[in-house]
């Protein structure tokens, strides 16, 4: 019988699947950081137990680090105790560990991939429900809860429900100047913040196939905006050239065969998804989300909506709201709306492409006067890379900041947040209230428009920084 | 966890959709190593404002929160439902929850009751005609009702998590019962991953890698 990837991926890892209970399901790789992991391993220690596979267990520093050189503390105690945690932690139960300043530090989701050890075919988990991001490379990966870290760490399974399944497919190609960032921006935009609860979604169709893994990692980053716990993109070449010569793969003929084996990860040609979405490609364009959800999106050439606009009463209130939050008069050209900070970062666009993107549109420019702009790469890895391209130069030549790696403004846990009233524009993945800091207003947009919006100093497109 | 069969108390009714988490406990909360003490965060963005309903007399002492659709969605942090419980709140009642809020409710023993956006309305209604009104949720019989005006309505939980909120079980000791099972699956079932994490800091290959 035909089976989905999601299928697949589900079947191999099942322990045990009692009638009537839910599906013990083996995990292959356990992504821990600072915030999510202390309660968990605390329970650990209070019940004696260990953790069964520390060989499967990274862990690293990324929400609450300061993106300050390397060379300065951490300023915040309540930050630094909670990363000194995680390291006493590690240390105790002999987990590999990458801290503040460690070569393969970095923002969990963009380290996995970066690293080679997110793989076709797994199943990941991660106290953090970004950890969607690895589906790009067709395994099977979603967010937990503290409690559910600690069951991982003391059995390396979790108790699941089988998910359902949902394609969702972007047909024919994307326009130029649409980008991965707008493709699921649209997606969030059409299936609503909960229009994707309960499933795993697989991303096909040839405006998802044609994007790098970099894009395939935007895209199912953002599959828990929608609702959905997990995304998925199928197996291709695509995918096996970017994991050659990584750390966690072998070399040469090992290589070919595990390569070999990965592309069984596809879903069959005739396999049932129990929801189908279909999205035209030649329809999308650049976005900018307006309101306090992800799915509050609108085209960058379009208008602040009005309340008016929706029939549904609570649909207005809630946009009602939102505008007073934002600070937004319906019927406002987001062109016309000027920006106070830009931050390109975030597991969602933080890796060497989308710096390279921005890069291209900040070269030679400068960014507008009374606007902050900050570049947070996603890892040491990518940063050191885009200093070996020049990129670094690029930015601080035009004005932004160059920062060390970290998840920084997108979750406001470090230094790095908006003050009340401030407006950004933001390459992260959720504009909720308060996100970025307390009172701060947020807008998703794309690599490229954060760095046109730095240029102008409000929402613009890189053909207007050309022009 | 804690152990829940029927819950009695007064409920406020927070009207609004997409109540994420970020708004149930500000990412500024989340640097604690504890799980206590979270109560204090609950909502800190609104907690300040006199007309938020929490900050409503009529409702102090409430145990069970009514919201609008979707409450819950966003990130994954099991804080939310610290801060909800060590507030108070021992039952969620809304249209809709997020996924992963959902199922970090279920190993805390904080009551998820999913009805239609009608009842859901009606239930609103009544305790904004009389905040004082007693609600009774009965885990065993899953039910929600309102005594004194004859408003009762049944709501759905899946087997295991009735079976868990009545029993207070902890899901790894029950995992660890099985033990033999992950024995087997991982001497068995599973192809070996490609590399090891050493616990000294380094990526090591496991099998094939030549240098």
């Amino acid at each position: 019988m035909d089976r989905t990837l999601f299928e697949k991926i589900w079947d191999e890892h099942v322990v045990e699947s009692p009638v009537g209970e839910p599906t013990l399901l083996y995990i292959d790789l356990h992504l821990v950081h600072e915030v999510t992991s202390p309660q968990a391993f605390e329970g650990l220690r209070l019940e004696g137990r260990k953790v069964r596979r520390p060989d499967r267990t990274l862990a690293t520093a990324d929400h609450n680090v300061p993106t300050d050189p390397i060379s300065t503390p951490v300023a915040d105690p309540v930050s630094r105790r909670q990363l000194e945690a995680l390291e006493v932690n590690c240390q105790e139960f002999g987990v590999t560990f990458f801290a503040r300043g460690h070569e393969n530090q970095g923002i969990v989701h963009v380290i996995g991939p970066e690293l080679g050890v997110t793989q076709p075919g797994m199943t990941i988990v991660c106290g953090d429900s970004h950890t969607s991001t690895h589906g790009a490379f067709g395994s099977l990966a979603f967010g937990i809860g503290t409690s559910e870290v600690e069951h991982v760490l003391a059995t390396q399974t979790l108790l699941q429900q089988k998910a359902k399944t949902m394609s969702v497919t972007v047909q024919g190609a994307a326009p130029a100047g649409v980008t991965a960032k707008d493709i699921v921006l649209a997606i969030v935009g059409v299936l609503g913040t909960g229009g994707g609860a309960g499933y795993v979604i697989e991303y096909r169709g040839k405006a998802i196939t044609d994007l790098s893994m970099e894009g395939r990692m935007t895209v199912c980053n953002m599959s828990i905006e929608a609702g959905a716990r997990a995304g998925l993109v199928a197996v291709d070449d695509t995918t096996i050239e970017y994991l050659r010569g990584r750390p966690g793969v072998p070399d040469g003929a090992a290589f070919e065969v595990l390569a070999d084996h990965w592309r069984c990860y596809v879903s069959d040609a005739a396999a049932n998804f129990d929801a189908e979405v279909m999205i035209d490609a030649s329809q999308l364009v650049p976005y900018v989300t307006w309101g306090t959800n992800p799915a509050q999106v609108v085209a960058l050439s379009g208008a602040v909506p009005s309340p008016n606009a929706y029939d549904d009463p609570d649909e207005r209130d809630a946009t009602r709201r939102s505008l007073a939050y934002m600070g937004l008069e319906p019927g406002t050209r987001m062109r016309d709306i000027p920006v106070d900070v830009v931050f390109i970062g975030s597991c969602t666009n933080s890796r060497i492409e989308d710096l390279r993107d921005a890069a291209e549109v900040a070269k030679g420019r400068h960014v507008a006067s009374g606007v902050r702009a900050l570049v947070v790469p996603g890892s040491h890895r990518v940063k050191r890379q885009a200093e070996e391209e020049g990129l670094d130069q690029i930015f601080l030549g035009a004005g932004f900041e160059w920062r060390e790696p970290g998840c920084s403004m997108c979750v406001g846990m470090n230094p790095d947040h908006l003050a009340a009233g401030q407006r950004s524009a933001s390459t992260s993945n959720r504009n909720f209230e308060g996100r970025q800091g307390r009172g701060g207003r947020t807008h998703l947009v794309s690599p490229v428009v954060a760095a046109a919006t730095a240029i102008k100093g409000h929402f613009a497109s890189p053909d207007e920084v050309h022009e | 966890m804690k152990q829940v069969r029927i819950h009695e108390g007064r409920a406020v009714p927070i009207e609004r959709s997409d109540v994420d988490t970020d708004q149930i406990i500000p990412s500024e909360w989340l640097k604690r190593v504890e799980r206590t003490g979270f109560g204090r965060g609950l909502f800190g963005e609104w907690r300040d404002d006199p007309s938020f309903v929490l900050n409503d007399p009529s409702y102090a002492g409430a145990s069970i929160l009514i919201a609008g659709p979707r409450f819950g969605t966003g990130s994954s942090r099991e804080h939310a439902i610290w801060a909800l419980m060590d507030y108070g709140f021992s039952a969620i009642v809304a249209p809709s929850f997020g996924d992963i809020f959902r199922n970090n409710s279920s190993k805390q023993g904080l009551v998820i009751i999913q009805l239609a956006d009608a009842d859901v309305d009606e239930l609103t209604r009544l305790v904004k005609q009389n905040p004082a009104r007693l609600v009774v949720v009965d885990v065993d019989h899953l039910c929600i009702e309102v005594p004194e005006d004859g408003w009762r309505r049944k709501f759905v939980l899946d087997p295991i998590t009735r079976g868990r909120l009545l029993n207070g079980l902890d899901d790894i000791g029950l995992t660890m019962s099985h033990e033999a099972a992950i024995n087997r699956y991982e001497s068995a079932s599973h192809a070996p991953l490609s590399y090891v994490f050493d616990g000294k800091g380094s990526i090591s290959p496991s099998y094939g890698k030549s240098s």
